[in-house]
């Protein structure tokens, strides 16, 4: 599922290479994860750090060493502040406090509201396609590419503890049946992305640093074309990994968010069947792309056209032709 | 439910039977500005390059018996830089009125003081605490600092302080230098200041032990004095949610160190009464006496606090200061608070005890003995309540709340009550109350946008 920035450092000269190294407190790294390393010279910076179980890149134009280091700490602090706050896999946060909250009203922050807000509406504009209760099927499906799928009473279960809804939401306050289960996930790292995206146009535009490019583990956005007037040009990786990049894909605006993972899937009556599961049946999507990427004005927007397309099986590349935006799909 | 029972058929089931999809990409880009612009404001939050924060706050300040209020408004206004540098400016006025302790003692007789201008005299009635009812002042101090980071593991800030009252010119300047560590886990702080002020009081600046005469003249001139501060800190992060900070602090005042307007009263040694009248003084008077204290106080301070934000967000924080110094006095003072965080709003109750021992030439009165017709036995005195054994605890609750769009606003309620310690007195002045317990309201708001 992964678009991955390629032959930066190799295609464009960079005379003085410098690598330096992030220092970001441990109170902000809750994941301990390892520090940032910041590469190149003035002409193109790009910094890599994980966050999110990705690979994730920040690529700043014409800025000095210290400028750049800046905006990619604070990139690096925003990132993992959302995953730390939005992570499903931890106990000291939101989420987590919502899922535990067994039936318990709860009023939400601001930022949680958004979020949920735009869940919401995402669940109404996709007729309940894309639903973020639905990760409690995760319980029960394995894509290790075997044969193993759940019992019909497993499904069943689930089922029932899975549905927007019946979720009570009521800005700020939100209502989540025991057991029932939220997961940001579908939407943190596009979030993520979107909120480097604008951390980076607020530094350049009081640090007057060139264009900036945000990648985390594909889904990417930039603050425009680069300053010699060209497209930040990205390859979008195979999606069977045979690290072979089917696409190259240009941008100079907005956002490109890629859905799909061909390693993930299951075998079932000799049909491949994606990690994509369908919230109202429990089963996992038939015929489906096996990597949808979707441009987009920005992140949140493209990663949700691309998932819904994903959803819609077979008929991906109809709806997207029914979207009016530009898309690339591998089979 | 129709829906088990064809379970089985899940391909399907998976398909979308619309053959025309409907065009939710322009709904969904609605959305997501919407998502990213309600959660923008943290972006835009205080300390954000570029913009100006200010906090604008007003202090009221009431003792107890109608003695000293006060009245202060603070204006402060930072701009942050991207290259992390911070300039603030801050304004401060004070306006004061009400009465003050003249530091004399009660008596079982009127007394008559003489006004700080030298003309005109005041009476205190028997038995009530002397009180200087020409209490009243402004000040207005203002203040520029300047931080920034001179690299990845090193700031410094810089910052000039200037104040002015009626009476008192001061003048001050300051600098400081953090090195950073272990991933910014760990900062060395260090800081010095220098101040110097200039003291012209109402009437002149008093010759020390001279006799506070009944509407004599009071002396002449300006006096000054000049106060070095040097602190050196460490601060740890120690793991998540918790940091502590550790404080050695050093301070060095030179010059004239006394209050111009505080006297002390000369007990004759026999009966407990003021002394003077007839056998003392051609006039008749009671004998007062301008206090004097040494001309140099050299201070040490050692601080420590603990901060710990919990995992509900909530932050626990308490903190001890201990403090010695040359003139005897040695203090502790404990404070501790709670922050509650609620989704757009806090309260935070805090509590702080403060114990000090007195100076060794604290007196709360002279004895004619000691007095000894202006040939003292010793040198130094002061009865000011501040230099003697005293025991403040202030107890108090904080409020803020979020307005939104990144402003906040907050109101803060604290009572302060001190109780002091002494030498109760022999003769008459045994059945005076020489400590009486002082109480005050504060009350603040605040307001940053």
């Amino acid at each position: 599922m992964r678009g991955i920035f390629e032959g930066t450092l190799g295609r464009f000269k960079v005379f003085r290479r410098t690598k330096l190294h992030t220092n970001i407190a441990d109170i902000e790294n809750s994941s301990s994860h390892p520090q940032g390393v910041l590469e190149g010279g003035p002409a193109l910076w790009i910094g890599r750090f994980e966050a999110m179980a990705s690979d994730c890149e920040v690529l700043i134009e014409h800025a000095s060493a210290e400028q750049a280091l800046e905006l990619f700490e604070q990139v690096m602090r925003e990132t993992w502040r959302i995953e730390h706050k939005f992570s499903r896999y931890r106990d000291d946060n939101v989420v987590h406090r919502i899922n535990a909250s067994y039936g318990e009203p709860l009023t939400l922050d601001q930022e949680t509201s958004a979020l949920l807000d735009f869940a919401d509406q995402c669940y109404q504009l996709s007729a309940g396609l894309f639903d973020i209760t639905s990760g409690a099927y995760r319980r029960i499906w394995r894509f290790d590419g075997g044969e193993r799928v759940p019992s019909a009473d497993q499904i069943e279960q689930v089922r029932a503890q899975v549905g927007w809804d019946r979720v009570t939401w009521n800005a700020p306050v939100l209502s989540l049946p025991g057991g029932m289960e939220l997961d940001l996930g579908g939407l943190g790292k596009e979030y993520a992305v979107d909120r480097a995206l604008l951390i980076a146009q607020q530094f350049s535009a009081y640090a007057g640093v060139g264009s900036c490019l945000i990648n985390f583990g594909g889904d990417l956005a930039c603050t425009g074309p680069r300053s010699q007037g060209g497209a930040w040009v990205v390859g979008v990786e195979s999606a069977k990994r045979d690290a072979t990049a089917v696409a190259s894909v240009q941008v100079s605006g907005g956002a490109v968010a890629t859905s799909g993972d061909a390693r993930r899937f299951v075998m079932h009556r000799g049909k491949k069947l994606s990690h994509i599961i369908n919230p109202n049946t429990g089963w996992p999507v038939a015929g489906a792309p096996s990597a949808v990427s979707v441009a987009g004005a920005n992140c949140m927007q493209a990663g949700m056209l691309s998932t819904i397309a994903m959803l819609h099986g077979g008929q991906a590349r109809s709806f997207l032709d029914s979207q009016g935006v530009q898309y690339w799909l591998q089979s | 439910m129709q829906l088990v029972k064809r379970h089985h058929n899940e391909a399907a089931l998976a398909k979308p039977s619309a053959q025309s999809h409907r065009n939710i990409a322009g709904a969904l880009a609605v959305a997501s500005c919407a998502a990213l612009t309600v959660a923008a404001p943290s972006l835009h939050a205080q300390g954000e390059p570029g913009e100006w924060d200010f906090e604008v706050a007003n202090l009221l300040y009431a003792e107890s018996d109608s003695r000293v209020n006060a009245i202060e408004p603070v204006f402060s206004a930072t701009r942050n830089f991207d290259e992390g540098e911070s300039l603030n400016l801050k304004a401060v006025f004070d306006v004061l009125t009400g009465a003050s302790p003249n530091g004399a003692t009660p008596s079982d007789e009127v007394q008559t003081f003489t006004r700080p201008s030298g003309s005109g005299s005041y009476d205190v009635e028997a038995n009530q605490a002397p009180l200087d009812d020409t209490f009243k002042d402004t000040r207005i101090a203002l203040s520029a600092n300047w931080m920034s980071p001179l690299n990845h593991n090193w700031d410094y800030s810089a910052g000039v302080y200037g104040s002015k009252e009626y009476d008192y010119l001061s003048m001050g300047v300051n600098a400081g230098l953090t090195r950073y560590f272990n991933q910014k886990n760990t900062a060395f702080n260090m800081g010095a200041s220098i101040e110097m002020d200039s003291i012209d009081p109402v009437g002149g600046a008093r010759t020390p032990f001279s006799l506070m005469a009944a509407g004599g003249d009071e002396g002449a001139g300006s006096d000054d004095k000049a106060i070095l501060d040097l602190l050196f800190g460490v601060s740890q992060v120690l793991g998540r949610g918790t940091i502590m900070q550790f404080n050695y602090g050093v301070s060095y005042s030179d010059g004239y160190l006394n209050d111009p307007y505080k006297i002390l009263s000369v007990i004759d040694d026999a009966a407990g009464a003021n002394y003077g009248g007839n056998y003392a003084d051609a006039s008749g008077n009671n004998v007062y006496l301008y206090e004097n204290r040494p001309d140099s106080r050299l201070k040490h301070s050692l601080y420590w606090q603990v901060k710990h934000s919990l995992d509900s967000g909530d932050i626990v924080d308490a903190s001890y200061r201990f403090m010695i110094d040359d003139w005897g006095i040695t203090s502790h003072t404990l404070e501790a608070a709670y922050q509650w965080r609620f989704n757009q709003s806090y309260i935070e109750p805090h509590l702080r005890y403060y114990q000090q021992s007195e100076a060794d030439f604290y007196r709360r009165y002279i004895t004619s003995g000691d007095y000894n017709d202006g040939d003292f036995t010793f040198t130094e005195a002061s009865s000011d309540s501040r230099l003697g054994d005293l025991t403040g605890i202030t107890i108090g609750a904080k409020y803020g709340w979020s307005m939104g769009s990144g402003n906040q606003a907050n109101v803060r309620l604290d009572y302060y009550v001190q109780s002091n310690d002494g030498d109760s007195g022999f003769g008459k002045l045994a059945s005076q109350e020489l400590y009486p317990d002082l109480g005050a309201v504060m009350m603040t708001f605040g307001y940053s946008f």
